[in-house]
């Protein structure tokens, strides 16, 4: 047993905000507190006397971090390392002998990397374990290719996670759609969730990467998507309920159409709009909350988003906040990025996979000066600022497109520090700054809010009743933080990291290497829909039905999240 | 028995739609794979055979320990091949690199290494094969022979392939081929444009000034004429989907990684006017998934170092020929390949005069010349393990007979824990 005693515990699920409180850990679990034995009783073996003890007296503890939108591990992730040296070479890693249970100078304990906006797996396992962060969820992977995303979840330690399975543009989905077919669409995905051993639906600009095939894209939610007669609106609608009648833990995970342009607010408040009332996560939905005119000067729209996210209880979001600096933006969304390249003439990476969604990757650097990335950082902070209830609008930096995630302390304390946000905002480009709502905004985020958009928030969007908390059962992730005033120093170096009952990290510092684990579902469905897939894959596919689905000896180590 | 849908591991196309027949743990029968393939799966050698430590017969332990103190003792060794392995052995060869301090390379940096370099430089624009096969109208094979050296792309991906846009096959799709001489593939194009050798990228050149519509005052570029290369620009802007599928005529002449980033420019130019891609044909069975795996765990696909304690990557310097021709390597570890058969002199010789281990199905030259032959299972045929395509689509290698000998990844495993013992 293990106590973390005397701490002042941030536990927004159970309505703990900074009072002092011990917590108890048993087998990877949050126990209950074990009874006082005091020393004239001779105490009693495991109780309270016997345990090992973190005296967390003056410091901050917290459930790890959850983070509900990274591009951690994959094809397109892999495509961005190999065709960028450059991020890597002046960011590096060693590998390391560690303390217990390592001691006896075995070199290799740890692995080396590299990487500054991409990097390599073991790396981003250890970044993430020292800020803090013990689950993170894989954003976009095609089906076809599920099998390298697992392969390098296994390569990625510490961390547990869960991979978003894109469904947007799958030519099995929109024929169902268009034959009026809802329910064999929903047996489908069942089963494709389960041959992908992935977590949720991601959906990336519906009909768009499809029509990128064709060198177009859509613009309306009412535009048709070529060779399948179907719309946006009805692809995101379809899944939005196949989501709900499968009960999965999270919601379609979606990510909008027109990314990246002038007035894309208008289609992003209609698609919240359009799955009336059905619950639906938005992703980095700065780049998707721009106000002016279409193809014209960008402007903030964040105000507009907001109301209707507000308005409307069935929708989570998270942010994507820009960060000044190097970043590789990678995305299904295969026009995007053609789009990107044209703009800024940096190399450009396409990726169309057959009959099921497309990609792409292309380097970045946004900068203050730059009258368009100032629009688009300052557009990310009122977002957070503007929405009203902190368990619906969620921490990321869509990871590595908006900037890398561990600048995530860097986006605390501008939410934390109103002064800090105000020097920040001096220092961009005068014209983005010219009237910009974000200077009227003095809200300060507390201690307990960041506690809700970095862990208990995201837990509870994604449906994982084990974490996010330290009530318990609860899994013993936990994270004890230094309590200082800057904010940015305090997130960036905690004191302890917990995974599993098990401290990883020590003072910021990675001490014990442990495999995390992957998350899946497994959602029930009619087997008799595999007698059509198996025609399809021989229409469709140039591999077999049979050596499609990812074997469970790919996930070593694993953990199944019940449906409702 | 029969075992369907088996996965040929012999080249970067990774048919899936392999049958084999399996009597009494040998294999008998095999169909739908090409010449190569049904070689492969028919002359497997999966019987027993003991390890060899210079010359003698030992048992696997004893082998082991020779094997981790040569790797052991070394100031600079060097861990190459890869290409034929699964990636699950590949990892495991990354992380005996990288607790080692090694230099590792994979057989790319002798093919397809320029591709990297020119991807590095320019991107990408490319798809996988059922996009080919699907939507494709143009075809250009450059500096590639697959109806000898991919014997089933054509059919199964490409040339001949029946697909939804496309459902007349060979038909429905224009084949350009563009080599230094006439192949079994030239043969079978609607059209040949006959490169002067070392002249593609003056031509790659040449068809981008015609995109962008500049008069070339010039009657031929590189042996072929202006009005050849304007007909192929026209049908190139014009097409629905076109492809260049480009081999080592593009990346191992004059010029190199220049002409694979002039090549991608030009595709990537070719996307405002319509959809354009390109892929390199790999060729060993599992050559992308050794860029893969090295990328994944150290953020580089081949030529990487580990001496300073992290990965240090320059084509040129940590590359496997040049590591070897310099003299740096005192002990190699050579997975799944032949460098002896295939590298300049100069290199094959410093192999026979360090140490070097083999880890290998077959008594290669290599093994021939090896301190240490350790035989392995070989994946896809006696292991089961994980192969990436050449478009990067990963497939699962089937175990279809049993065999005694232990997996690439077992072997390796075993090595690092003794290596662990021996520095501790």
């Amino acid at each position: 047993m293990l106590g973390i005693i005397n701490g002042e515990v941030y536990d927004p699920r159970n309505g703990i905000n900074g009072e002092v409180r011990d917590i108890w850990i048993e087998g990877g679990k949050i126990v209950s507190a074990p009874a006082a034995s005091p020393p004239e009783l001779g105490g009693t073996e495991g109780g309270r006397d016997a345990a090992e003890i973190i005296d967390a007296t003056g410091l901050v503890v917290m459930p790890g971090g959850v983070d509900i939108h990274s591009h951690i591990v994959g094809a397109k992730v892999n495509a961005g390392r190999k065709f960028r040296p450059e991020d890597h070479r002046d960011h590096v890693r060693s590998r390391t002998s560690l303390g217990p249970p390592f001691r006896g100078e075995v070199r290799g304990a740890t692995r080396s990397g590299s990487g500054y906006t991409v990097p390599s797996t073991y790396m981003t396992g250890y970044l993430y374990a020292e800020m803090g962060y013990t689950t993170v969820m894989e954003a976009a992977t095609a089906p076809l290719v599920a099998r390298h995303t697992h392969e390098e979840l296994e390569d990625t330690p510490i961390l547990d996670k869960g991979v978003f399975i894109t469904m947007g543009n799958n030519h099995f989905i929109m024929n169902c759609i268009r034959n009026g077919q809802r329910e064999k669409a929903r047996d489908y995905v069942a089963w494709l969730l389960e041959a992908t051993k992935g977590y949720a639906i991601k959906i990336v600009n519906p009909g768009g990467v499809e029509n990128w095939k064709w060198g177009r894209n859509v613009s309306e939610l009412d535009d048709e998507v070529i060779g399948f007669g179907v719309t946006p609106r009805q692809i995101v609608t379809t899944l939005a309920w196949i989501n709900d009648e499968l009960g999965l833990p999270h919601v379609p995970h979606i990510h909008a159409i027109n990314l990246g342009q002038s007035g894309n607010a208008r289609t992003t408040v209609e698609m919240i709009e359009a799955l009336e009332g059905r619950r639906a996560h938005f992703c980095h939905l700065q780049f998707l909350s721009y106000g002016g005119k279409p193809g014209k000067r960008l402007r903030s729209g964040a105000a507009e988003v907001a109301r209707a996210v507000n308005e409307h209880p069935n929708i989570t979001i998270d942010v994507g906040q820009i960060i000044f600096g190097p970043a590789t933006t990678m995305t299904s969304d295969g026009p995007l990025q053609y789009r990107l390249h044209q703009l800024t003439g940096n190399k450009w990476l396409n990726d169309d996979v057959e009959g099921e969604t497309g990609g792409g990757v292309v380097p970045m650097q946004y900068k203050r000066n730059n009258p368009f990335n100032a629009v688009q950082w300052l557009t990310g902070m009122e977002l957070f600022l503007l929405i009203d209830d902190p368990w619906r609008v969620f921490l990321t930096t869509d990871h590595p497109n908006a900037g890398p995630f561990f600048y995530y302390p860097q986006v605390i304390k501008l939410l934390m520090d109103r002064d800090y946000r105000a020097e920040m905002l001096a220092g961009i480009h005068h014209r983005a700054r010219k009237g910009a709502l974000l200077a009227e905004l003095d809200r300060e985020y507390s201690l307990y809010e960041i506690a809700i958009i970095t862990r208990a928030g995201t837990a509870r969007a994604l449906g994982l009743q084990n974490k996010g908390h330290l009530g318990v059962g609860a899994d013993a992730d936990v994270t004890i933080y230094a309590k200082l005033d800057d904010k940015e120093e305090m997130f960036a170096r905690p004191r302890y990291v917990l995974k599993d009952g098990e401290v990883v990290v020590r003072d910021g510092r990675l001490v014990h290497e442990r495999p995390g684990r992957t998350l899946y579902v497994t959602p029930p469905y009619d087997a008799g829909i595999e007698a059509d897939l198996r025609t399809h894959f021989e229409e469709c596919y140039t591999i077999s039905f049979d050596n499609y689905p990812v074997a469970a000896e790919y996930l070593p180590h694993c953990e199944v999240v019940p449906c409702a | 028995m029969k075992i369907e849908n088996v996965v040929c591991p012999f080249c970067g196309c990774l048919c899936d739609d392999i049958v084999v027949e399996v009597e009494d743990s040998r294999i008998t029968a095999v169909k739908n794979a090409c010449a190569s393939g049904r070689s492969l799966f028919l002359n497997a050698h999966t019987q027993a055979v003991q390890p060899k430590v210079n010359g003698e017969e030992v048992d696997w332990p004893q082998a082991i320990d020779a094997a981790a103190r040569i790797l052991n003792d070394a100031a600079s060794p060097l861990i190459y091949g890869l290409s034929s392995t699964a990636s699950e052995a590949q990892r495991k060869a990354i992380a005996l690199a990288d607790l080692l301090g090694a230099t590792i390379d994979s057989t790319s940096s002798v093919c397809h290494g320029p591709t990297t370099i020119g991807i590095q430089n320019q991107g990408e624009p490319t798809c996988t094969l059922g996009e080919v096969k699907h939507r494709a109208d143009l075809l250009i094979f450059w500096g590639c022979n697959p109806a000898e050296a991919h014997q089933r792309h054509f059919s199964r991906y490409s040339a001949l392939a029946k697909g939804k846009l496309t459902p007349n096959g060979r038909k429905d799709r224009t084949v350009v081929v563009v080599d230094v001489r006439p192949t079994a593939s030239s043969r079978r194009a609607d059209i040949f444009l006959q490169v002067r050798p070392g002249c593609d990228f003056e031509v790659l050149a040449a068809l981008r000034a015609l995109l962008k519509g500049q008069h070339l005052d010039v009657d031929e570029v590189g042996g072929v004429g202006v009005v050849q290369l304007q007909d192929l620009v026209e049908r190139m802007k014009s097409c629905r989907f076109g492809m260049i599928f480009f081999g080592m005529g593009v990346t191992q002449t004059g010029g190199k990684h220049l002409n694979v980033a002039e090549l991608l420019t030009l595709v990537a130019e070719l996307n405002a006017y319509t959809r354009f891609t390109t892929m390199p044909m790999r060729g060993h069975g599992n050559v992308a998934g050794a860029d893969s795996t090295l990328t994944w765990q150290t953020g580089y696909p081949f030529a990487v170092n580990f001496a300073r304690g992290y990965p240090q990557y320059n084509p040129g310097e940590f590359t496997a020929v040049d590591v070897l021709a310099r003299g740096e390597a005192d002990a190699a570890l050579i997975i799944a390949s032949d460098p002896v058969a295939h590298f300049p002199r100069q290199a094959a010789q410093r192999l026979s005069q360090i140490p070097t281990i083999v880890l290998d199905p077959e008594i290669n030259l290599t093994a021939q010349v090896a301190r240490v032959m350790l035989p392995t299972a070989i994946y896809g045929v006696s292991a089961a393990g994980t192969a990436y395509r050449m478009d990067n689509v990963p497939l699962p290698l089937k175990k279809v007979v049993e065999s005694p000998r232990p997996t690439d990844e077992q072997v390796l495993d075993w090595m690092i824990e003794r290596v662990k013992t021996c520095l501790a």
